[in-house]
């Protein structure tokens, strides 16, 4: 069970190779979480986030593999995770994505297609299976990666932004629809994060690194915001930018 | 039966239960076995988790009622579900008083065995259960009636256990005398922790309730400073005119969730000074009434709500007579954090009882009422578990809502006796709560 700090004892974490989802699987191992499960893509890198678990004090680590282009396997993957784990499921981090190339995608619709799925589609999907195995169990925490590029979306990234946007606005109600059932959710919008799927792009202003969104997600667990900015500084950024009139939205985020 | 969210007094880590009220034993019993998975509940006063199960079932005892006759040497003998307010609605009047008091009325007698409450008089008179002459408890093997002597084990397993061996349904006690309604009081004032750590050393013997607040926030010389209150029931001669009058219901109530950040360090300052300078120097035999020496904050219904929504933590530990450096260095610890921390609790304890989960031990215990938000909160009190365990003490189960079960085994040596004691009478783990799963205590 997870403590008075939303410290978890037992963690599922969809797409657990990324560079924050290992930096916080860090920070929970070194806190409360005995019993973690990994579920991603890459075994190899599954297996090396696995063993840093285990270093950082879990002592049940388990991993699954699943595709994040096929649907039709995230109920499987969800099953299979939830049932590595003895006992109740305290966290449940949906940290699955793909930045992708933006020119890519204007040019190939099924490239496209491929990419919404990844980033919208399959979260969805899995979405739907934890909220209702957490609802039965009357307790438990869901964490959703999201980002602030969803908050208003920009041209030169529209089909990430628009595919995360949309994730984004489902989780809000989603977590809405969860009132009085004894699950709770929570949305991260990081704001640009060093990590290996942002290599090579610009970095804008408020560019962190992924242990200071782990920090902030950690305080966001004790807290209990339904959302959680990395930096937390970001909110009033975007406060202001989303009601930006369009002209001056354009100039100032193509900067 | 309804799903309902449930939470501690701290009102963190909530979870979604069915409650259930059973009226009889038969229904106690019933529904422990119909249940994979149960926990008794009472008025919801222990802080963390322990009164609650997430996707199980959780039995309200409130419909374990009824209070039979008081006799002439006291012994009383009630249902789980009476509340210490309801019991001394009637036997004040009668002239007797409950044994042991925790700092509100308004717990039952099954949550108070559950926790084995202490009070004010514990280096006196002990814990809750060192005044109960018999029990009876439902257990997913049967019925059984418990006393000191009739099954003794089983007995002491039950006291501190926080429900995990049973419900309990009604409960024999043995009240205490008194001729009045009113308790004299000395106050006095110290400058400093050493000052009323000497004091309560050296002159806590003479008196029957003791008890310390002490100001955890002002760092430097005056760290630590403190109140030190003591006192007993006024006898009938001590009094003009002396009065029988039981409990009368809290007039004022905390209407809505104040925001988060009401209790902030500077708000909490604000107030320990001013309580602090309200007391006077020194007073002697100044008549209290039972409601303002035992209860005081029993006056303000919902007083938890002033937390705001993310709720707070009560830190309580002991540590034995001679670890009293370690209740200055936790003290100094969290000024030195400027963690916010409200007045805080510090008392010495006499001997303890049997019982292997039972918290009181003879020594020094400290309890500090924290807000959750400030996020050095959960690391410092990681660091006072390892402080509290090198000296060989303890944290209150009844309090806890963040010890982790590596920890709870270092601060309760009899870990596994009371497992086997639990495994006897609930082989199938059927008596579970959130508590028990986050530290490890279901017996699986």
């Amino acid at each position: 069970m997870e403590n008075a700090f939303g410290q978890p004892q037992s963690v599922v974490v969809f797409g657990g190779t990324s560079d924050i989802a290992r930096s916080l699987t860090r920070k929970l191992c070194a806190a409360r979480a005995h019993t973690v499960v990994l579920a991603g893509r890459n075994p190899e890198l599954l297996d090396a986030a696995a063993a840093e678990a285990r270093d950082y004090g879990a002592t049940q680590v388990d991993t699954v593999l699943f595709d994040a282009e096929d649907p039709a396997d995230a109920q499987r993957c969800v099953r299979e995770a939830f049932d590595k784990v003895a006992g109740p499921i305290d966290l449940v981090v949906v940290a699955v994505g793909l930045l992708g190339d933006q020119s890519t995608f204007e040019d190939d619709p099924v490239v496209a297609a491929r990419m919404a799925t990844v980033n919208f589609t399959w979260p969805v999907t899995a979405l739907t299976e934890i909220r209702r195995r957490l609802v039965a169990q009357g307790s438990g925490r869901i964490l959703v990666m999201s980002s602030v590029a969803a908050v208003r979306v920009r041209r030169s990234m529209y089909f990430y932004a628009g595919a995360k946007a949309g994730l984004d606005r489902l989780c809000l109600a989603m977590a809405d629809s969860l009132e009085g059932t004894g699950v709770t959710l929570q949305i991260l919008r990081p704001g640009q994060v060093r990590t290996k799927m942002t290599a090579g792009v610009a970095e804008p202003p408020f560019t962190t690194g992924p242990d200071e969104v782990a920090e902030t997600v950690m305080k966001g667990l004790a807290s209990g915001e339904r959302v959680i900015w990395s930096p937390p500084l970001l909110r009033y950024v975007f406060f202001v930018l989303r009601h930006l009139p369009a002209p001056l939205w354009r100039k100032v985020i193509d900067r | 039966m309804t799903r309902t969210t449930l939470h501690g007094w701290g009102r963190t880590s909530p979870s979604v239960a069915t409650v259930l009220t059973p009226t009889s034993e038969d229904q106690v019993g019933a529904e422990i076995m119909r249940a994979p998975g149960s926990i008794a509940r009472g008025l919801g006063r222990s802080y963390g988790d322990a009164a609650q199960l997430g996707g199980g079932v959780v039995l309200d005892n409130r419909g374990l009622s009824g209070i039979g006759p008081i006799d002439h040497e006291g012994v009383v003998t009630v249902g789980a579900g009476v509340s210490i307010d309801e019991l001394l609605r009637v036997s004040i009047p009668q002239g007797w008083f409950v044994p042991v008091t925790p700092g509100t009325r308004q717990v039952t007698l099954g949550g108070a065995l559950a926790a084995d409450v202490h009070g004010k008089n514990h280096h006196v008179d002990g814990s809750i259960a060192n005044h109960v002459l018999a029990l009876r408890l439902v257990t997913p093997t049967g019925l059984l009636e418990l006393s000191p002597n009739a099954r003794p084990e089983l007995f002491w397993a039950t006291m501190g256990a926080m429900g995990l061996t049973g419900v309990v349904t009604s409960v024999t006690l043995r009240m205490a005398a008194i001729e009045t309604d009113r308790v004299l009081v000395d106050t006095e004032r110290f400058a400093d922790l050493d000052g009323v750590m000497s004091a309560m050393e050296h002159g806590d013997d003479a008196y029957r309730y003791s008890v310390a607040w002490v100001d955890c926030m002002t760092r430097g010389a005056h760290q630590g400073r403190a109140i030190l209150t003591r006192g007993d029931h006024a006898r009938a001669r001590d009094l003009d005119a002396a009065t029988l009058e039981g409990p009368t219901s809290p007039k004022l109530a905390v209407p809505f969730d104040a925001p988060s950040g009401l209790l902030n360090p500077l708000t909490i300052k604000v107030f320990n000074e001013l309580w602090f300078r309200a007391a006077p120097r020194h007073r002697d035999n100044e008549v209290q009434s039972l409601s303002s020496f035992f209860h005081p904050l029993d006056g303000l219904r919902d007083w938890n709500r002033l937390y705001g929504r993310r709720g707070f933590v009560q830190y309580q530990f002991v540590v034995p007579d001679q670890a009293g450096d370690t209740v200055r260095a936790a003290i100094g610890r969290l000024a030195q954090s400027r963690v916010p921390s409200f007045l805080a609790v510090l008392k010495r304890f006499g001997p303890a009882n049997p019982a292997p989960l039972s918290f009181p031990m003879p020594g020094w215990t400290l309890a500090l009422d924290l807000p959750v938000g400030p996020s050095a909160l959960p690391g410092v009190l990681d660091e006072l578990d390892e402080m509290v365990i090198e000296a060989g003490g303890r944290v209150y189960l009844a309090k806890d809502a963040r010890l982790s079960p590596d920890k709870l085994r270092a601060m309760y040596p009899r870990l596994d006796e009371f497992l086997a004691l639990k495994n006897l009478v609930d082989p199938d783990h059927r008596l579970t709560s959130d508590l028990a799963r986050r530290l490890h205590l279901t017996g699986e």
